[in-house]
């Protein structure tokens, strides 16, 4: 049984849980997707079904792309995503996967593209404290101090962390719960907060490191 | 229907009554301590309403002993057994921030009819 959908973020609110307590939580569209293409073991290497989300024009499509959601059927999408499984028994091309995959109490994993966030100082990119406010300290407040010493080893160590681009990079948060599944609506609710900018597009899939119960 | 609001919908409550800043109300606010539960009624001024949907809170003001006490409780969270509206007040503004400066006489709210 594949234990994945795509979605889109939505806006995070907050709720109250079955203790009374507000519990941060972040609205997902998930789904309905359909497989696009089943991966077998024999043909290409690996077991994984190929899903798509968010319905698109098909005069919006090129023709090689609208080629290949003609056999599945279904379709075009804007997004395709990949889900490795174990065995590919059981789905079919066209199949409809939805938010029912998931249901309240759950733990998943959710990947997106953090916000960019440009080229970046050390305080924002690595927390670095910066320099002291006052006691001498002239125009060098936000700065990393030392990146070495001198002579010995006369170089700055690979790896050293400095100012740069920050952000824009696919991030993993592990370990979500699922708070609510609204199946009419497509939605997810999952407590805390997941990566990217509002209308981003999520790989939602069961957590990898933690099994159904338990609390967190 | 927007769907995060789809999803606050159901822990609206639509059970309080309505009140405003400067408003006098007493609220009901169940504790849990161990696995006794008991409620507790704090009373006193509203000073402010702020947020929407599920994240809205207001702020009520009072004054106990002598030192004047702000709390601020989640308008729609299920500890939150009753609201009564004591009196209503007529005030200029949605935030009252200046009761904090004053005391006695010049703390006093007009009442609104």
């Amino acid at each position: 049984m594949l234990k994945g959908i795509i979605g889109r973020k939505l806006g995070m609110t907050q709720i109250f849980d079955e203790r009374g307590e507000a519990v941060p939580v972040t609205v997902i569209e998930a789904g309905p997707c359909a497989v696009v293409q089943i991966k077998t073991e024999e043909k290409e290497g690996y077991n994984a079904l190929q899903l798509g989300f968010l319905p698109k024009k098909p005069s919006r499509t090129n023709k090689p792309l609208l080629g290949h959601f003609r056999r599945c059927g279904k379709g075009p999408f804007y997004v395709l995503r990949e889900f490795r499984v174990e065995s590919v028994e059981g789905f079919e091309l066209g199949q409809e996967i939805t938010v029912e995959v998931f249901k309240a109490g759950d733990y998943v994993d959710v990947t997106g593209w953090s916000k960019g966030r440009g080229f970046t100082g050390v305080m924002k990119r690595h927390g670095f404290s910066g320099a002291p406010g006052s006691h001498g300290t002239h125009e060098y407040f936000r700065h990393g101090g030392s990146i070495g010493a001198a002579a010995d080893p006369s170089r700055t160590f690979k790896g050293k962390r400095m100012p740069g681009h920050y952000g824009n990079e696919r991030v993993t948060v592990q370990n979500l719960k699922v708070m609510q599944v609204k199946p009419e609506e497509n939605l997810l609710v999952v407590k805390g907060a997941v990566p990217g900018a509002v209308n981003s597009i999520l790989i939602i899939r069961e957590a990898k490191k933690r099994s159904g119960d338990g609390d967190g | 229907m927007n769907p995060v609001d789809v999803v606050e919908r159901e822990y609206l409550r639509t059970d309080h009554p309505e009140f405003r800043p400067g408003d006098t109300v007493r609220v009901h606010y169940r504790i849990q301590e161990g696995d006794k539960e008991r409620i507790q009624v704090f009373e006193g001024v509203v000073i402010r309403k702020r947020g929407g949907g599920t994240k809205s809170t207001f702020t009520v003001r009072k004054v106990s002993y002598g030192v004047g006490v702000e709390r601020i409780f989640p308008l729609h969270s299920p500890f939150i057994e009753k609201i009564e509206v004591v009196s209503r007040g007529k005030v200029r503004r949605s935030r009252l921030y200046y009761l904090r400066e004053r005391s006695g006489k010049s703390a006093r709210i007009k009442e609104r009819r």
